[in-house]
C-alpha cells in the first residue's frame, strides 16, 4: 500500500520577519508586511523539502489543500496530489491549516510535512491534540521555537523520506510552543508551551542531523530520573519544571505530573500541582528549596520559555546554586556549541542565573554547560 | 604502488558463510579420544571423580564438526573482513593501526617464550622478568614517571587502574566520601568518563571552547573541594593538542585534586613532550597504540600505566624488581588496591613492545612522531581539497597533530550523501570501513583518520584518491554511493534496530537462539 503523506503549506508565514516584523500572525500584520514588500517565505521552502521525496514519487500519496496550501508546491515538484477542502485563495488563515490538519488526521495519512512558524505548529497541535499523527516541520516562519522542526527544508524532506521508507521508526514528542506576538512586536517575550506533537526520530537525522547514536531516549531517561530521585534531599521543596525530562523524574517517584506546567514536590510526595507565581512565593517562603528544570524548545532555554511560573522573583529568591537543569545528551548535541539561554524578562535575574551549570545527562554524569 | 592510484576492480570473498552452530551434524568428531589403556585406567583410577559435580555436564552445547570444515569455516570468515595486514587502515583514527613487525611476531611465537607458564618458579623465568624490568625503565624515561606496571590488559584497563589508584588514594587520606568528581572532556578517548564512573565516581564533563579545546572556565566552574581528580587525552580525538594543558593540571592541582593523563596514543609526541613537565602525577600507555604490537581489543593486549613515587604503593601486585643479581616478583605492597589481572600482564605483548622499542632506539621514537605528524599534515593538506569535506574547528589557527576529525557536512547538504554513505562505498575500493567519531557525534558528518609512521606516501595518495573519487560520484551519481557497499562480502543491516534494542541484539549464540528461535 503507499504511504500517505499530509502536505500543509502555511503560505504567509515568514512574511513579517525580512521586513522586521517579528511575525505574521493575523491579517493586518500580513497586509502591512506585502506593502512593505514582503514575499512568502514558505513556498519556495516547502519546495525544497519536497524535492528530497522525488526519489520515492511513485511510492507515496501526497494528500494537500488547494492552491498556496500545498497542491501549488506539490505540482511544482511534479508530483500529482490528492487534492481535498477548499480555500479562498489569497484568504487563507489559522482556520485552513486547521481544518486541513483534521481533514488530513481523518484521512489517516502517515506523516503531515508542513511549512511554517510557531504558529503554524501551534495551529496543528490545536487540530492533531494527542491523536498521535506524525509531523515533521519545514521550518519558514519568523519564530521557531518549538522543536517539531527540522534545522532546515531539505533536512525536513529528508526526515520525512526517512519515515516514509521505514528508515526512521520511533517517534518523540516534541514541544510545541508559541509567543504572543502583540508582545513580542513590543519588545516583551511571553513564549508558552503549548503542548507536544510526535515526531520522526532518529538520533542522528533528527536532532539537528548530528548527534550520533546515544543511548537511546528512554535509558536516558531512566537513568537521569535515578540520579535526580536517588539525590533528593529531605525536608527540601524540589520545584518540577515543564516537560518531558521533568516528567520522567515524576514518574520515577510515582507522582502525577503535569507536562506544560511546574509541579512541587516535598519529601518525595506531591504537595503542589500546576502552580503559579503566587503559589509558589507562598509555598517557598522560609523554605529550602530546589529546582528542577530542563531545555524547553529547539533553541537551548532553560528559563523564560514556557516556564514563566519560575517567575524572576521566584529564581531569585531559590538562588542559581538550588537549580538543577536535566537533559538527555541529544538535546544537548543538538543545540552545538550554543550556550544555554535565559530570558526571564529581568536583565538583573538574567545575569545572577548566567555562568555554568552541572547539568546532569545520566545516573551520576553531568557536562558543564555555560548559560546566558 | 606504480602505476595504479586505486583498486576500481576489488571485490572482496563472498562466501555467505553460516554459524559455526548452524553447520553442526550430529555425531561429526574432528578428533576421536582414545580411551585409556587398562594399566593407565588402574593407575589413575577416576579420573571423573575428581571433576566437581557442578562442572560435569551431560550435554555439551558445540558444535560437532571434523578438523577440514573447522579449518574451511575459518579462513573464508578471515577472507571477509578487511582486517589488519590485508588492507589500507588509515581508516582507524584515534585506534592508530601500526604495523607489527613479523620478526617481533616470530619472537613471541618462539618455543623458548611460547611455553612459560606464569605459575613457574621465578628462577626459571629470569628472562621474561628482565624484559619486564628493562621495559619498564624505558617507558619511565618515555613518560618521565617513577614507576610503571604492565599488568593491566589493554589501554582502557590502564585507565580503570589509574581510577583504582585514585580511589585508593583518597581512601588511604580517609576522605573518598567527599572527593567523589572525575572531570573529564567531551573530546578525551570515552574510557576516561567510563571507568572513573565504574571505580564509584561522579563524572562531570567539559564541553570545548570556539577553537575545539577544553573549556578552560568549565573547568573553574567544575573543580571544589569534590574533584578527586581530572582525567584527560591529549591530543584529543579530534587531533588538537591542548597546549594550555598545564595550566589545566594547576586547577585542578589547587583544589587538591590529582591528575591523570591519557596518553593511550603517544604518537604525537614520543620523545617531544612527557606528562611529568606537563604536571600530571600519572599517565599510561596503550601499547598498541603507540609501541607496535597488534591489537587486541582489551583481551590479548596491554596498558602501561605510569605513576609518581607517592602513588606507587596503590599499585597492583606483583611489581617486577631487580635486587642486583636475580628478578624477582614483587607482592610486599600492603597498600596495593590489589589486582587489575591475572598474574602480571601479557607478557606477550611486553616482549614485542619492548623489542620494538629496542630497535628504534630513543631517536627512532622521536622519529616515529615527526614521521606521524608529517604523514598527517601532508594527508590533511590533500584531503582538505576534496569538495565537501572540512575538518571540525577549521581555521582556529592551530595545527593538527596525528589525527583530524573531518566532516562530510557540507556534501550532506549538497548531495545527500553522508558520511555513513561515504564510509560504505570506501570498501568498494578495498578500504575498510572508517572510525566516524566516538559518541555523541558533536561534530556533524564525521569522519577520523590517522595516517601514523607505518604508512607510505602512496598510502595516503591511495586513500585520499579513493575519498576523492567518492566524493566525485556523490555528486554524479549518488545513488551509487547511497547503495553502497556493492563489492562487500556483506551488504547494509537490513533491520537498523536490530543493534539498537535489547529485545534484538545477539552478540552471543546463546543470546541468538533465547531471542530468536523460541
Amino acid at each position: 500500500m503507499k504511504k500517505k503523506l499530509g502536505l500543509i503549506v502555511n503560505p504567509v508565514a515568514g512574511m513579517g520577519g525580512r521586513v522586521g516584523l517579528k511575525g505574521s500572525d493575523g491579517e493586518e500584520i500580513q497586509k502591512r508586511a506585502r506593502e512593505l514588500g514582503a514575499h512568502p517565505e514558505s513556498p519556495r521552502r516547502a519546495m525544497d523539502a519536497l524535492e528530497r521525496l522525488a526519489t520515492i514519487k511513485d511510492d507515496i500519496e501526497i494528500i494537500t489543500y488547494p492552491d498556496e496550501m500545498g497542491e501549488k508546491e506539490a505540482r511544482e515538484c511534479g508530483f500529482e496530489p490528492v487534492v481535498i477542502g477548499s480555500v479562498e485563495p489569497g484568504k487563507t488563515s489559522a482556520k485552513d491549516t486547521i481544518k486541513a490538519a483534521r481533514e488530513m488526521a481523518e484521512q489517516k495519512v502517515d506523516l503531515i510535512l508542513f511549512a511554517g512558524g510557531d504558529g503554524t505548529a501551534r495551529n496543528l497541535y490545536d487540530a492533531l491534540g494527542d491523536n498521535g499523527v506524525p509531523v515533521i516541520g519545514i521550518p519558514a516562519g519568523v519564530k521557531i521555537h518549538s522543536a517539531v522542526y527540522a534545522t532546515n527544508s531539505r533536512n525536513a524532506g529528508e526526515v520525512a523520506l526517512m519515515y516514509l521508507q521505514e528508515k526512521i521508526k520511533k517517534v518523540q514528542d516534541s514541544e510545541v510552543m508559541d509567543i504572543d506576538e502583540d508582545a513580542f512586536r513590543e519588545g516583551r517575550v511571553t513564549a508558552k508551551l503549548y503542548g507536544y506533537l510526535k515526531v520522526p526520530h532518529e538520533e542522528r537525522l533528527v536532532q539537528h542531523l548530528k548527534s550520533g547514536r546515544t543511548e537511546g531516549e528512554v535509558a536516558a531517561l531512566n537513568s537521569i530520573a535515578d540520579d535526580i530521585t536517588e539525590s533528593m534531599e529531605d525536608d527540601v521543596l524540589y520545584i518540577i519544571g515543564p516537560g518531558t525530562t521533568t516528567r520522567a523524574v515524576m514518574e520515577k517517584l510515582g507522582l502525577k505530573n503535569t507536562l506544560l506546567g511546574v509541579d512541587v514536590v516535598l519529601n518525595k510526595q506531591l504537595v503542589a500541582s500546576d502552580v503559579i507565581e503566587s503559589q509558589l512565593l507562598d509555598l517557598i517562603k522560609g523554605k529550602k528549596a530546589k529546582i528542577v528544570v530542563t531545555i524547553i524548545g529547539g533553541q537551548g532555554y532553560i528559563f523564560g520559555r514556557g516556564n514563566q511560573q519560575l517567575s524572576p522573583k521566584v529564581l531569585r529568591a531559590i538562588g542559581k546554586q538550588n537549580i538543577t537543569v536535566i537533559t538527555p545528551q541529544n538535546k544537548l548535541s543538538a543545540i552545538g556549541n550554543n550556550p544555554l539561554l535565559i530570558d526571564t524578562g529581568d536583565y538583573e535575574a538574567n545575569s545572577m542565573l548566567s555562568g555554568y551549570y552541572k547539568v546532569v545527562t545520566g545516573y551520576q554524569r553531568t557536562v558543564m554547560r555555560k548559560a546566558e | 604502488m606504480g602505476i595504479v592510484k586505486i583498486k576500481k576492480d576489488f571485490h572482496e570473498a563472498r562466501w555467505c558463510e553460516p554459524i559455526i552452530y548452524e553447520m553442526s551434524t550430529p555425531g561429526q568428531r574432528g578428533i576421536l579420544v582414545p580411551m585409556p589403556d587398562d594399566e593407565i585406567k588402574a593407575a589413575a583410577g577416576d579420573v571423573l571423580a575428581a571433576i566437581p559435580a557442578k562442572l560435569r555436564r551431560k550435554e555439551l552445547n558445540l558444535p560437532e564438526m571434523d578438523q577440514k570444515h573447522v579449518l574451511q569455516h575459518y579462513v573464508r570468515l578471515s577472507q571477509e573482513t578487511l582486517g589488519a595486514n590485508l588492507t589500507n587502515d588509515i581508516s582507524e583514527g584515534t585506534c592508530t593501526m601500526k604495523y607489527n613487525p613479523r620478526v617481533n611476531e616470530d619472537l613471541a611465537a618462539h618455543p623458548n617464550f611460547a611455553e612459560l607458564h606464569p605459575c613457574q618458579d621465578e628462577d626459571t623465568v629470569q628472562g621474561i622478568l628482565e624484559i619486564y624490568y628493562k621495559f619498564e625503565q624505558i617507558i619511565k624515561q618515555i613518560s618521565g614517571m617513577d614507576r610503571v606496571t604492565f599488568q593491566p590488559g589493554g589501554g582502557n584497563h590502564a585507565v580503570y587502574t589509574a581510577a583504582s589508584i585514585v580511589r585508593a588514594y583518597w581512601e588511604s587520606k580517609g576522605e573518598l566520601g567527599k572527593r567523589d568528581e572525575v572531570i573529564t572532556t567531551i573530546f578525551s578517548h570515552p574510557c576516561d568518563a567510563a571507568t572513573p564512573a565504574t571505580a564509584g565516581f561522579k563524572v562531570i564533563t567539559l564541553y570545548p571552547d570556539k577553537d575545539g579545546f577544553p573549556d578552560i572556565e568549565a573547568l573553574k566552574a567544575a573543580v571544589s573541594e569534590r574533584t578527586a581528580a581530572i582525567f584527560m587525552t591529549n591530543p584529543e580525538d579530534i587531533g588538537l593538542y591542548n597546549p594550555r594543558v598545564d595550566e589545566f593540571v594547576k586547577i585542578v592541582h589547587s583544589v587538591g585534586g590529582l591528575c591523570f593523563y591519557d596518553q593511550a596514543n603517544a604518537n604525537a609526541f614520543l620523545g617531544v613532550a612527557r606528562a611529568i613537565e606537563a604536571g600530571f602525577d600519572m599517565c599510561h600507555f596503550n601499547v598498541h597504540k603507540t609501541f607496535g604490537t597488534p591489537h587486541g581489543s582489551s583481551g590479548p593486549a596491554n596498558g602501561a600505566f605510569c605513576c609518581k613515587e607517592e602513588f606507587a604503593k596503590f599499585l597492583p601486585v606483583p611489581t617486577v624488581g631487580f635486587d642486583g643479581k636475580k628478578y624477582y616478583l614483587d607482592y610486599d605492597h600492603p597498600a596495593s588496591f590489589g589486582k587489575v589481572r591475572d598474574f602480571y600482564g601479557t607478557a606477550g605483548v611486553v616482549l614485542r613492545a619492548y623489542a620494538w622499542t629496542m630497535n628504534l632506539g630513543a631517536d627512532g621514537l622521536r622519529e616515529c612522531a615527526d614521521i606521524s605528524v608529517i604523514n598527517n599534515n601532508y594527508f590533511e593538506k590533500k584531503l582538505l581539497e576534496i569538495p565537501g569535506l572540512s575538518e571540525c574547528y577549521a581555521g582556529n589557527g592551530h595545527r593538527r597533530q596525528e589525527q583530524v576529525r573531518y566532516s562530510w557536512e557540507k556534501l550532506k547538504e549538497d548531495t545527500g550523501v553522508g558520511t555513513v554513505e561515504v564510509c560504505n562505498r570506501v570498501v568498494d575500493y578495498g578500504i575498510p570501513h572508517y572510525w566516524f567519531s566516538h559518541h555523541p557525534w558533536e561534530v556533524p558528518e564525521p569522519m577520523t583518520l590517522e595516517p601514523c609512521e607505518s604508512y607510505s606516501k602512496d598510502d595516503l595518495d591511495e586513500y585520499a584518491e579513493v575519498l576523492r573519487t567518492v566524493s566525485k560520484e556523490a555528486y554524479e551519481n549518488p545513488e551509487i554511493v547511497m547503495t553502497a557497499p556493492h563489492k562487500a562480502s556483506a551488504h547494509k543491516r537490513n533491520d537498523d534496530a536490530a543493534l539498537d534494542d535489547p529485545a534484538k541484539w545477539a552478540t552471543t549464540w546463546k543470546a541468538y537462539v533465547r531471542k530468536h528461535r523460541k
